[in-house]
């Protein structure tokens, strides 16, 4: 949303390094720049800039928190000092330079101690170590990221508790919020699961902790938002203060959204000058902004985790963060938000119990050493018969939450006695009351498993018994003043609605849920645009979304903001209660597509093309029957749901096949299969993850280019579309592809093709609003192989550059509002490149490789006069170093060896060091090409690849996975490992790599042209 | 759990909130109020200006931490609470934590509620409940507990004061040798243990007193929350607590303090002529709460009732004149008439949210006094220092 048109006066699509932002200083000569709005990326290069006398010398003036005082925030031994001076206690720490000191100084302080890496977005590199071997581990990857590491004593069971703080430049400073993480010391906060308010603290150790905060800030001079953690003994009201961040951070965002009260507005407008007392409470409207919430509420925060994505990764939580996402849930008790949250998820739970799900069998060790699935085994332990103090003495989860854990285990033993006819009224009431879900209670009341009668024989039951959810607003005052507040939630623990409902024209957008690998912030922005079309025709706006980190959950984006579950009850609940025109499912991405037919079965209004036929896109048998009426093509495929029949096809249209299930969501278990073994191992993931939806199995086609069109049609024509191509050949993922508009190296028939094809299925699926096709195309040969009838991850992407509002003109469709307009989007003086931002980093061990898998966390767009320059631009964005000197080659089989041949003369002749394995090297060799052999790391012989790593004397890692002998896998898994451990660019794909090289050829950092959003016509 | 209704809160305007008895089995009646503090249950149910209400905490999860134990400190003081005993009529909540945990609690909130042979419900919707208030403005109420009816009972039409004031003067000092020397016999009034300094009308021992060389303050206790002694005790001052209704002038003492309390202030007529007298003599004085309206009255300025009153932790306040803005722990129903107030006076802090007045001061003379809680318990420490202003303004006050 940041990016879109109107946000800002000028727009840059440019990396946020200092090269650039100097480039775009020295060009606007800006009066003033915030540093503390952009995370920890912003910050840094904030301080970059500083310190090289960038800001000095343009005349720039840095607004609210200054950079000193960042400074005394982020430099260990200078936090420490300035906070010893107002008697605050610290976490007992040493900031050290060397792996010798580190393990001194953990001498001193005993262990365990905790590393962590100073100026570090989510903790990277940080870890706890018991012993001196396991520090020196973290440690030598710690200083990759950082010369300097801070080893502190580990207080590992402790409370975590944060606070949100507020100060003026008048030395006014509040507390918006305290957060407790139910997770104790040890977990990232990242990684824990939060509630607001804190539950577990008294008045005195509330207010002692505010007070310190309050003290600590202004000792510092914040102006502007922060985050305090701190840690406090469970056992008296001992504290250590863990860090300060001087920025908005994500519990900054997550504190705005449990309050109400807009952090980041109020920051800015503090930064400016202003001060608390003259700006409003903007919920209210009728009192000030200089005070400090009051809920009447209780939300959850849980991370969402995508661990099953990633190859090798591992899967306990701890000091470093791996969660990709998050959920909130609002309610009136800790059960009911605890349920409502977990369904949020979207992991496949129903709650906390009546799952399927299975946790680690080992529940001992999973409630000591946790998983993403912790909170799963605590009800599991319930479930046997542990004890609250033997749950408590592993997992040193305050009791309280444990209590309140047990009485959800207890209600669903209680539920399992009954059945739907004898069901006492005061069991079905304190069910809801805590969180339970009428799905969640149908199965314990039914035997059958025909779910979706059952849970609307429940929901019959219960409405009979007149148990309704009601609708609160969070109003930040506790009801103790009207608001006008049109935030919202739903809960069961109460008995009146806080709203009237009216009967204007209005219609339901539903939001994207939690971002995960798959679903970010592009279905966010597509949710939003369509809430602007929609007011934009006089339409009340109700949004359902419960993700914290979107625009689409600020309350003043739509008429009503219900921050509530997705699923098909609680939408069918608000539906009940708004009676809107309609609903909007396609642009939240796959979770409201999923609900169309559902609803449309309750006689819900989708609006938009017919759920029918987003029905026919879906499964797979309609769809592939329109393809063979409509003559397109499409990869071979099969429904198998024996093993069997799996192979005999795979065989028939012979290895590689693509495994996938039925519906789709980020290509979850999605795998290629190149051989028997392949298939059998897969096949067992696949079916796990939906048992309702047989495995359906298809040819996977190598060597082929993928491409993508985005459309708009209204009644089955076609308004608008933008086609893209990939950098990267089929079998990457397209959200992990690189995509670039307009095509650049698409042969003129094929796009031809493509359209026709998109014109074909608009009018048999009579599409009206936003849908997407991907295509495989070889030579001209062109098959389908995926089309949905929603907005796709792409849309914001060509809308930017296209500068045509796709969601716009998609949703003003729907209520049969189409302009006669001829949009230009393939002939355009400029190019867009739009990348993947992975963050292998931080998941341990994960295998940083590109495949059918989806894996990348978010993703940058670029624009430049060719395609080499946007390229180049967005590989900076994420990250990417134009490599010095050294690159080391690993290049592959056979055809990317010959592939890339071009690309090593060219790196040779400009005069890079070329380093390669055995097989490249005698490749290259043979070819006139020199390069300097490094054994593989199994080989264990100097000079090895890893030795080099190591020691940083690479710039440039190429490694293409060559077969998948496993020796072999090792050795490249190894050096993939390496190089994104020790934070060097990895290329692992032939096609990027060879633009890459190119690029790099061609230009070099002043060639790319400083020029806003505006500036490409 | 699974429980039956049977219990109710029914207000004086007909409507009624059901819900679920967790502590003692009485039904009630009292001025129903809510309060929108998310913590410090054990410190507000133990506020004497709560005296005759029913109170309805707007936090919906309550009992978490269960409540601490009645240890006390060097002065006779109980750590953890705000007086000696529960003064709410009756206690209305969303969801009560039946376990509760923390490393300071010695039994939950219905164990202790119950010793008091307090009411408590809970399964309410108090966030409707607490709207009905702010519309209607505070009502009369009653907590019925398996239909036992009682009649609705009007507390502000009686001298609360008079309820929970000491019947006798205390002394509160650290000085070892005058403990000592001040008989000990006498048996406490207040609570079964025996706070450790007090004092009796007793001519010698108010000769011994006058002796004392530190500041010593006098405190008139209209309901006084004990943390107003401890944070006059923390600055070194000896203090004298008095009932309201007191002649305190047999002391030599350097200030007054006029503690907060429960209901009308022009009740406290007593306490109003004698700090007439006070003001005549230029003694300097400060009022906290109650004590703002009873020193504003003296004054001669005028009271009224709010419609619904402040009862929260996060009123911001700003300080007249200035753009600073504390963040103050309220819990009041009457408030002064800034307009009322004579010459010679002037609003000190006002309320951000609707313009009530939130202090007093004199221009030239030693007498301030506050609308919110310095003391805090619950709420937050922002305003503590104007204690030291009270030291500080009697330490430059040459009489």
């Amino acid at each position: 949303m940041q990016t879109s048109k109107g946000m800002a006066d000028k727009i840059y699509f440019l990396p946020v390094t200092p090269y650039f932002v100097e480039q775009v200083i020295k060009k606007e000569k800006p009066d003033g720049i915030m540093l503390a709005f952009g995370g920890q990326t912003a910050l840094n290069c904030g301080v970059e800039l500083y310190d090289k006398g960038i800001l000095k010398r343009y005349d720039v003036e840095v607004l609210g928190t200054q950079v000193q005082t960042i400074k005394d925030t982020e430099d260990r031994n200078l936090f420490i000092k300035r906070l010893t001076e107002i008697n605050v206690n610290v976490a007992e720490s040493k900031a050290v330079n060397s792996i010798k000191e580190g393990i001194k100084v953990a001498k001193k302080i005993k262990y365990p101690v905790m590393a962590r890496v100073a100026y570090a977005l989510g903790g990277r590199g940080s870890g706890i170590a018991d012993n001196e071997k396991e520090l020196k581990e973290i440690l030598t990857k710690a200083f990759s990221y950082s010369n300097q590491i801070l080893v502190e004593k580990y207080l590992g069971g402790w409370k975590e508790v944060e606070y949100e703080v507020v100060r003026d430049s008048y030395d006014n400073c509040i507390t918006v919020c305290n957060m407790e993480n139910l997770d104790p010391m040890g977990i990232h906060t990242g990684e824990s699961i939060v509630v607001a308010p804190s539950q577990t603290l008294t008045n005195a150790e509330y207010h002692k902790l505010r007070e310190i905060a309050i003290r600590v800030i202004r000792h510092l001079g914040i102006v502007g938002e922060c985050n305090i953690q701190y840690a406090l003994d469970p056992e008296s009201e001992d504290y250590k203060v863990i860090e300060v961040n001087a920025r908005l951070s994500r519990s900054s965002a997550l504190a705005s959204k449990a309050t109400g009260y807009p952090l980041a507005f109020i920051a800015a407008k503090l930064a400016l000058g202003y001060s608390l007392t003259e700006l409003e409470n903007s919920i209210t409207k009728t009192t000030k902004a200089c005070f400090e919430p009051a809920l009447d509420y209780i939300v959850i925060k849980i991370p969402r985790w995508d661990l099953e994505k990633f190859k090798k990764v591992s899967f306990q939580i701890g000091s470093e963060m791996k969660s990709v996402g998050e959920v909130m849930a609002i309610g009136r008790n800790f059960e009911e938000v605890l349920q409502k949250a977990l369904r949020m998820l979207g992991v496949g739970l129903h709650g906390l119990v009546c799952n399927s799900i299975k946790t680690n069998d080992n529940l001992n060790s999973e409630l000591k050493n946790p998983t993403d699935k912790r909170i799963l085994a605590i009800a599991q332990a319930l479930e046997k018969s542990y004890s609250i103090n033997k749950i408590y003495s592993l997992s040193k989860i305050d009791k309280w939450f444990l209590y309140k854990i047990k009485n959800i285990v207890d209600t669903e033993k209680e539920l399992k006695k009954h059945n739907i006819k004898n069901i006492p009224k005061e069991l079905l009431k304190l069910a809801k009351q805590q969180g339970f879900s009428d799905f969640q209670i149908a199965r314990r009341l039914f035997k059958n498993k025909d779910h979706e009668d059952n849970l609307l024989k429940v929901r019959n039951l219960r409405k009979k018994h007149n148990i309704l959810p009601y609708v609160k607003q969070v109003d930040t005052l506790a009801a103790e003043y009207p608001a006008k507040t049109n935030y919202l939630y739903l809960t069961y623990n109460g008995s009146r609605d806080d709203i009237k409902f009216d009967n204007e024209n209005s219609a339901i957008v539903l939001g994207s849920g939690a971002y995960r690998i798959g679903s970010s912030v592009e279905f966010d922005w597509c949710c939003v645009n369509a809430v602007l079309s929609l007011k934009d025709l006089k339409y009340k706006t109700i949004m359902i979304n419960y993700n914290p980190e979107t625009v689409s959950t600020d309350y003043d984006v739509c008429d009503r903001l219900y921050f509530e579950e997705m699923t098909f009850e609680r939408v069918l609940d608000i539906y009940e209660k708004e009676n809107p025109n309609g609903i909007v499912v396609s642009m939240g991405g796959q979770i409201p597509n999923n609900l169309a037919m559902r609803l449309h079965k309750q006689k819900v209004k989708i609006l938009g093309t017919s759920p029918l036929n987003i029905d026919n896109a879906e499964d797979r048998h309609k769809f592939s029957k329109l393809c063979d009426e409509l003559n397109i093509d499409q990869p071979e495929w099969i429904e198998a749901t024996t093993i069997k029949a799996a192979e005999e096809f795979a065989n028939r249209v012979q290895y590689p096949v693509l495994i996938r299930p039925s519906y789709v969501l980020s290509g979850a278990a999605m795998s290629v299969a190149f051989n028997k073994k392949d298939l059998d191992r897969y096949l067992q993931k696949a079916t796990e993850v939906s048992k309702e939806h047989p495995v359906v199995i298809s040819k996977f086609i190598t060597n082929a280019k993928e491409i993508e069109i985005d459309l708009v049609a209204y009644k089955g024509k076609t308004l608008i579309y933008a086609i893209s191509e990939h950098v990267e050949n089929a079998g990457v993922h397209s959200g992990d592809a690189t995509m670039v508009l307009p095509p650049q190296f698409t042969y003129i028939e094929t796009i031809r093709r493509i359209k026709d094809i998109a014109k074909k299925l608009a009018a048999a699926l009579e599409i009206t609003g936003p849908f997407n096709i991907q295509f495989i195309a070889k030579a001209n040969e062109i098959k389908v192989i995926e089309c949905n009838l929603r907005a796709s991850r792409s849309f914001p992407f060509v809308s930017k550059v296209t500068k045509y509002n796709f969601i716009d003109i998609a949703t003003k469709a729907m209520l049969d509002i189409v302009k006669k307009e001829r949009y230009n989007t393939l002939d355009l003086d400029y190019v867009g490149v739009k990348a993947p931002q992975f963050s292998f980093s931080r998941l341990h061990g994960a295998d940083p490789i590109l495949s059918v898998e989806m894996a990348s966390t978010g993703e940058v767009a670029c624009l430049g006069k060719n395609i080499n320059e946007a390229f180049l631009k967005s590989l900076l964005s994420v990250g990417f170093k134009i490599p010095k000197k050294n690159v080391l080659l690993s290049t592959g089989p056979v055809k990317s060896k010959a592939y890339l041949l071009e690309s090593a003369k060219q790196l040779r002749k400009m005069n890079f060091n070329l380093y390669a394995t055995k097989g490249t090297h005698d490749f290259l060799k043979r070819n006139g090409v020199d390069t300097k052999v490094l054994f593989w790391p199994l080989e264990k012989k100097e000079p090895n690849t890893l030795t080099y790593l190591k020691e940083r004397k690479i710039d440039l890692t190429i490694n293409i996975p060559k077969n998948f002998e496993e020796e072999e896998l090792e050795n490249d898994y190894l050096i993939r490992r390496r190089s994104v451990d020790f934070n060097i660019p990895l290329l692992t794909n032939p096609q990027n790599t060879k633009l890459f090289i190119e690029s790099i050829s061609k230009l070099k950092m002043k060639d790319l042209k400083i020029k806003d959003w505006e500036g490409y016509e | 759990m699974l429980l039956k209704k049977n219990a109710k809160l029914v207000l004086e305007d007909g409507s009624i909130f059901y819900g679920y008895s967790f502590a003692a089995s009485k039904s009630i009646s009292g001025e129903v109020v809510f309060s929108t503090g998310m913590v410090g249950y054990p410190e507000s149910l133990t506020d004497p200006s709560y005296k005759g209400q029913i109170l309805c905490l707007t936090y919906p999860l309550i009992g978490n931490y269960g409540v601490p134990s009645n240890e006390t400190d060097k002065h006779g003081l109980p750590k953890y609470f705000e007086s000696y005993k529960i003064h709410i009529q009756g206690l209305v909540i969303s969801d009560y934590s039946f376990n509760y945990s923390h490393w300071n609690a010695k039994k939950s909130l219905a164990e202790w509620l119950k010793e008091y042979n307090i009411p408590g419900i809970f399964g309410v919707d108090t966030r409707e409940l607490t709207k009905k208030l702010r519309e209607s403005g505070t009502m009369l109420g009653k907590i019925i507990i398996n239909d036992k009816d009682v009649r609705f009972y009007d507390p502000n039409k009686e001298d609360l004061v008079k309820k929970v004031t000491t019947k006798k003067p205390i002394l509160y000092d650290s000085i070892k040798k005058l403990k000592k020397s001040i008989s000990t016999k006498i048996k406490d009034f207040r609570d079964t243990k025996n706070p450790k300094d007090f004092l009796v009308d007793n001519n010698s021992i108010i000769k011994k007193i006058n002796k004392i060389k530190a500041k010593k303050i006098v405190l008139i206790d209209c309901g006084v929350k004990y943390n107003i002694i401890r944070c006059l005790l923390k600055r070194n001052l000896t203090v004298i607590l008095v009932p309201y209704d007191y002649d305190f002038f047999k002391f030599d003492f350097d200030g007054i303090l006029i503690s907060n309390g429960p209901g009308d202030p022009k009740i406290c007529e007593k306490t109003i002529k004698n700090i007439k007298k006070a003001i005549d003599k230029e003694i300097p004085i400060f009022g906290i709460c109650l004590g703002n309206q009873i020193l504003a009255l003296a004054a001669g300025a005028d009271t009224y009732k709010l419609k619904y009153g402040h009862r929260s932790q996060n009123q911001p306040c700003v300080m007249e004149g200035t753009k600073r803005c504390f963040i103050t722990t309220q819990n009041h129903g009457f408030a002064v008439d800034t307009e009322s107030l004579p010459k010679g006076w002037e609003p000190w802090f006002t309320n951000a949210n609707d313009g009530t007045n939130e202090g007093i001061r004199h221009k030239t003379k030693p007498f301030m006094s506050e609308q919110f809680h310095s003391e805090a318990t619950p709420g937050p420490v922002d305003t503590e220092f104007l204690f030291d202003e009270f030291v500080e303004m009697i330490k430059k006050w040459k009489r």
